[in-house]
């Protein structure tokens, strides 16, 4: 599995990730390989094999729904690198 | 004094300060101490809490001195004992770097259950320990804060991603310490530093508080010298947590220890599928000797087969990369961590997380976005998970017939720094006899059993049903009454 370097631009765009044009070129030959590794699971006859997501048993989880105090406000800003009047403030979301 | 007080095991310590031999202070500045010499050399740590261990420990002799006075006082199980945290583990009030840039600032408004559960129980914090990049390597080189070095040869690596923690008490600069383990990163650690270590049964120990990297994968674990010390500290984080809804409420065993190493009762399994070609031979001999040894101890001994172990390899590289890629979407530099100036805000998300994260962590955020972008998903993520059942299968049927699997932890010893640092699928191969144990949610041991003609340590591994941790420890803990591997300690 040879990927081609618009493939990494489009993986990279997905992850919302920044690359220099070294990275898009080393990440192209590097997960090329590993996928070329990987590729050893479709030679595995899995039909009629359920997927496994969790090893846990499948139950419910529930309990009352109670409402209970949360983290303070100014507790949950104090790391934020932007604030303003009790918000996260972000750049422009539309032009 | 000092030098003795940092060389006793858990166990030790607690009957110290029981009894009144040295104050937690005393103890705890005797760690600080030699941390103070070592930390340059050995680099176990991102963050050290001097003033606050000092502090926890005046508060816990403060309890010991009440309970002199008044013996009905109920003392904690570890009160007093200092102890080093894995920095992917919160705790209120202290920097959690997970060690990442993107999150070199952040202090959580929170304290993990697991990391609770240690304070309640009397622990005295020493400090937050090196990681790969959130939990991402096998050798503690990915972090942004500098390598930590093992303390049994200074120019190889401590093993990862719990690297600091298992180096930590591996050079004395810490009785415990926590860990987490998502394919290997407490085993392969403590197997490479020459300590023990537990990677719990999956839903065993909350994971509320753990920095997310493989959801279906994460445990929180321990580290300390001897099976007997990590039980201890198991026992005080195990259980179910109302904060994480995928621990399971299963009582926890009895785990006091047996001082008479008899394992007549025990069946051992011996899966042909981890004694590969290209191991290292001493590596191998030193595992099969110690698989001897609990024969001798009264244990059976039977060959098994876990059939699909080839698999793992990829099957982890494409699960964990897959729930990363979604579990570290949230670092946008929108509520925490440095951002990256931009004029909107698709431009911010993009630089941001271009520059704070590191690349094997953009590698598998690449990697396990592809495996589940549309198009691929049913060829990798989809297959995967399907192989992740037959490899389940697998240690079910083995567990039909033997109590416990014993393993190498990793082909070979300690490498050296740099050595796989250019080639990730060599780097990945360190993982390969870790990996399938969390893809099954199985229990793990690693611990001492003997070492290269380097002097480096080699690691054997007990594997166990779901919740048995109780048989690894009892395992281990016979082994460790009759062997002194677990005793050793580098010079440093």
């Amino acid at each position: 599995m040879k990927l081609t370097l618009e493939q990494v631009e489009h993986i990279a765009e997905l992850a919302r990730l920044e690359l220099t044009a070294e990275e898009k070129e080393r990440y192209r030959q590097q997960l090329s390989a590993i996928l070329e590794y990987a590729a050893r699971l479709q030679s595995l006859d899995t039909s009629g094999i359920p997927p496994t997501s969790s090893v846990l048993p499948p139950r419910s989880v529930l309990r009352e729904d109670e409402p209970r105090p949360g983290l303070p406000i100014e507790a949950v800003l104090r790391n934020a690198p932007q604030v303003e009047q009790d918000q996260f403030r972000v750049p422009p979301v539309l032009e | 004094m000092e030098n003795h007080l940092t060389s006793l095991s858990v166990t030790q310590a607690l009957q110290g300060l029981r009894s009144g031999d040295f104050s937690s202070r005393e103890l705890t500045q005797a760690y600080l101490t030699r941390i103070e010499q070592l930390e340059g050399q050995v680099r176990a740590f991102i963050t050290l809490t001097p003033e606050r261990a000092l502090s926890e420990a005046d508060a816990a002799d403060a309890r010991y001195a009440a309970a002199r006075r008044d013996p009905m006082q109920p003392l904690p199980p570890l009160l007093g004992l200092p102890m080093a945290i894995k920095d992917l583990l919160c705790l209120e009030g202290v920097r959690c770097t997970c060690g990442s840039r993107i999150l070199e600032n952040f202090v959580p408004p929170f304290t993990a259950t697991s990391v609770q559960r240690l304070l309640d129980a009397g622990i005295v914090v020493l400090g937050k320990t090196n990681t790969d990049e959130f939990a991402m390597g096998s050798s503690t080189e990915t972090s942004a804060y500098g390598q930590t070095r093992n303390p049994w040869n200074l120019a190889h690596v401590p093993g990862g991603s719990s690297g600091g923690s298992a180096a930590a008490v591996a050079a004395g600069m810490a009785p415990a310490a926590t860990g987490t383990d998502t394919g290997g990163s407490v085993r392969q650690p403590a197997a490479y530093c020459g300590v023990t270590g537990i990677k719990p049964t999956y839903g065993r120990v909350s994971r509320y508080g753990l920095v997310a990297y493989g959801s279906s994968l994460d445990t929180v674990g321990a580290f300390a010298r001897s099976a007997q010390d990590v039980a201890l500290l198991f026992g005080c984080m195990a259980g179910a947590d109302l904060l994480d809804a995928t621990t399971l409420d299963v009582p926890v065993p009895d785990l006091t220890l047996s001082d008479a190493p008899d394992l007549h009762g025990l069946r051992v399994g011996v899966p042909q599928e981890y004694f590969i070609p290209g191991m290292q031979p001493t590596v191998e001999a030193a595992v099969r000797q110690a698989i001897a040894m609990l024969e001798s101890l009264g244990a059976t001994v039977q060959s098994v087969s876990l059939p699909h172990t080839e698999y793992a390899l990829p099957v982890y590289y494409l699960i964990a990369p897959a729930e990363a890629s979604a579990n570290l979407a949230r670092y946008d530099g929108v509520r925490y961590g440095p951002r990256q100036p931009a004029d909107a805000l698709w431009e911010m998300f993009r630089q941001t997380r271009g520059q704070g994260f590191g690349s094997e962590v953009k590698r598998r955020i690449m990697l396990g976005t592809y495996a589940l972008s549309a198009g691929y998903y049913d060829a990798y993520y989809g297959q995967a998970q399907k192989v992740r059942t037959l490899i389940k299968r697998d240690f079910e049927r083995a567990f039909e017939q033997v109590d416990v699997l014993a393993t190498p932890v990793a082909p070979s010893t300690a490498f050296r720094l740099g050595e796989h640092s250019d080639d990730p699928l060599a780097m990945y191969l360190e993982d390969v006899f870790t990996l399938p144990t969390n893809l099954a949610g199985v229990p793990g041991l690693a611990f001492p059993v003997g070492f290269d003609p380097a002097g480096l340590p080699i690691g054997m591994q007990l594997m166990g049903p779901h919740f048995r941790e109780d048989v690894l420890f009892r395992m281990a803990h016979a082994y460790q009454q009759v062997t002194d591997w677990h005793r050793r300690q580098p010079s440093l």
